[in-house]
């Protein structure tokens, strides 16, 4: 890095026109994928253009997902807490729980639109398997989920769902079976099935432009948020709070406020059971690399191998990270922390007891991040964060950490 | 004249590939002259990657199982420069993924490649869009970089693909992974004479060769054959002990390609 890059005068301006966030993304496929990720990006660039695209998308996420979202203020966490007012974007009431529908809404009518009649996707804890395999349904397409057979064993109940929807799930027995073997040979259909097959990726990251049509799919979380939040407070937030896997909820919720320089942004990535053994904090742990179809902070060996990450949420567990939050923290703009295991289940308990909400693994990680910083912020300042999925398909791993058989 | 240019100057040539390192490091260099010794005209050394996301069944075990006997960047290019120090002229080209290549920086693995006596790289996934990633590193250290073009490549496409790469073009004959589905012939004469009317470097045709019998109907019309699951196969099968299976078959291919000189 060269001793004083500028600070650039909009932070919502990536990616340049080949797909690069600063140093990182880019389009890094097997020359059989190159043609049909061309094709993806020039009708993305002509579906943002056209209002009808535009308005059905609105129209579904309205009728269909069930948005806006509420903006809550949470008063007695706020009290347990003794600092900053938390607010939460409750992207958990969606249909199917989580903010996944969101991305996939707009991916399957990307698809329809360029002819496509079969579906893919890769899915670890499988929120994002089902919510396509429920847009699949939705749009009477087939449906072919790949699920690390680890995660396939962990996470039966996602799995029923998908099935009852109407998705194939293919169980993945490479490497350690979980997201990064089932994001590899969901590729590798892709890459025999070329003429028919829309694969939808489930967070912001692989090849250009699927970062950046993840990361607009899922901005309608930080442009409700921004307009809710003035509408009933008459300010911004002075912080954003929001877990990190491959981090579409995250990039989601803070896209919008990126040139609100008074609002500061904090990512949680996954530190597992600590920094200093097994995690999943691709930044905080790893290093600039090449997987999946884009440049970004990996979990990596000296080698270039990419090693497992591992943590208490499914959804977390992942050995990369979105190549928009790898540039956000180069320069800056964002900045990003990671919480254990242990402390992501007292945030999950914290937010049962106080709320009566029952949050996911995933924004429990963002809910301890808030446990530690809102009490040292002042009593009228705001904290808002994205509760981005609901716990139920949590709560027997919880249990079994938590030592209670059910 | 380059290596790549002698082999294939003589007519049609067979390029063999294995992963290096599967089973172990210590067993590649004995397979690597089977190979040779069964008449493989180009060898193709496999980087095994954790993830490799192009490549089916059979030489995604190899990789595991390179990875599991703890082979390292480092093993590969002793055995790259191994290999060179006995056999002078066939040349000799690392094929793999983008983050083992690049982690060190494309002008550290160039280097290695240049010191090493390697002819050339594949790296399947640094497409014609991410060239400065490797391809300025290698040109400028005298490494070849060789392309992979295929089904999906069409005419718009191809100049792009063709910029800058050399030794050979590498056609995929099937839009898909290694070893599995096999490619109508019909279909490989077409394209190889799409390709061959585009570019002067040789074109070898690779993906679900396994037989001689299909390599002899490719060496027909193509510059080269590339054969690695089938080979990959027998690794798997009989371990350290496979160098001579792998002779037999090389020498049947080699036989098979060479028949159509």
């Amino acid at each position: 890095m060269t001793v004083q890059d500028p600070i650039p005068n909009t932070f919502r301006n990536q990616p340049d026109d080949r797909g690069h966030f600063g140093q990182f993304g880019g389009r890094y496929v097997a020359e059989t994928l190159m043609p049909l990720v061309l094709d993806l990006e020039r009708e993305y660039t002509a579906a943002k253009a056209d209002p009808a695209f535009q308005a059905e998308f609105d129209d579904l996420l309205e009728h269909y997902v069930g948005r806006p979202s509420p903006l809550y203020f949470a008063p007695r966490l706020t009290d347990e807490l003794g600092g900053a007012q938390v607010w939460f974007k409750r992207d958990e009431l969606n249909h199917t729980g989580a903010h996944k529908i969101n991305n996939c809404i707009g991916q399957i009518l990307l698809a329809i639109r360029m002819g496509k009649t079969r579906i893919i996707a890769e899915t670890g804890a499988g929120q994002h398997g089902v919510a396509t395999a429920t847009v699949c349904a939705r749009f009477g397409l087939p449906c072919v989920v790949y699920m690390g057979a680890t995660d396939v064993a962990r996470q039966a109940p996602n799995v029923f769902r998908m099935k009852l929807l109407g998705a194939e799930v293919v169980p993945v027995t490479a490497g350690a079976a979980t997201l990064k073997d089932a994001m590899n040979e969901a590729l590798r259909d892709w890459v025999a099935n070329v003429h028919d097959t829309f694969y939808i990726i489930g967070t912001a990251a692989g090849p250009h432009p699927y970062p950046e049509l993840v990361r607009d799919f899922q901005s309608v979380i930080g442009k409700e948020a921004r307009a809710q939040m003035l509408a009933r407070t008459g300010r911004l937030p002075d912080l954003l709070v929001a877990a990190i896997g491959g981090g579409s909820n995250a990039i989601g919720l803070f896209h919008p406020f990126l040139d609100d320089p008074g609002v500061k942004m904090l990512g949680v990535e996954a530190a597992g059971h600590g920094l200093d053994k097994e995690h999943a904090a691709s930044l905080a742990g790893g290093r600039p690399g090449i997987l999946h179809g884009n440049k970004t902070y990996l979990l990596q060996d000296e080698d270039g191998q990419i090693t497992e990450g591992h943590s208490i949420s499914a959804g977390l567990d992942y050995p990369g990270i979105g190549p928009e939050h790898a540039w956000l923290k180069e320069v800056g703009r964002v900045d990003y922390t990671s919480v254990t295991d242990t402390e992501a289940l007292d945030g999950f308990q914290l937010l049962c007891r106080t709320e009566g909400i029952i949050p996911a693994l995933e924004p429990s990680h963002a809910i301890a991040a808030v446990k530690k910083v809102a009490p040292t912020m002042p009593k009228d300042s705001i904290v808002l964060v994205n509760l981005c999925g609901r716990g139920d398909k949590d709560i027997f791993s919880v249990a079994e950490h938590l030592g209670v058989t059910l | 004249m380059s290596r790549f240019e002698r082999a294939f100057a003589k007519g049609p040539a067979l390029v063999t590939f294995i992963t290096g390192g599967d089973p172990t490091p210590d067993a590649t260099p004995a397979l690597l002259d089977a190979l040779v010794e069964g008449g493989a005209d180009v060898i193709e050394l496999g980087m095994p990657f954790t993830d490799p996301m192009a490549d089916g069944p059979a030489i995604q075990s190899a990789n595991l199982r390179a990875l599991a006997a703890g082979t390292k960047t480092a093993h590969l290019f002793q055995i790259a420069a191994d290999f060179r120090a006995r056999h002078p002229d066939v040349p000799l080209v690392l094929m793999g993924y983008a983050n083992p290549m690049t982690i060190r920086g494309s002008e550290w693995f160039a280097a290695e490649c240049r010191k090493a006596g390697v002819d050339g790289v594949i790296c399947v996934d640094i497409p014609p869009e991410e060239d400065a990633e490797l391809g300025p590193a290698l040109r400028a250290a005298g490494v070849s970089l060789i392309r992979l073009a295929t089904p999906t490549t069409d005419a718009a496409r191809l100049p792009a693909v063709l910029e800058g790469s050399s030794g050979f073009l590498y056609y995929v004959s099937v839009a898909g992974i290694t070893g599995l589905q096999q490619a109508a012939q019909a279909s490989i004469d077409e394209a190889v004479a799409r390709l061959k009317a585009a570019t002067d470097i040789p074109v070898a045709v690779g993906f679900g060769v396994r037989t001689p019998e299909q390599a002899a109907k490719i060496a027909k019309v193509a510059d080269g054959v590339v054969v690695g699951s089938a080979l990959i196969d027998l690794v798997a099968q009989h371990g350290a002990n496979a160098a001579g299976p792998v002779r037999d078959l090389t020498r049947a291919l080699a036989d098979a390609v060479h028949s159509a000189r």
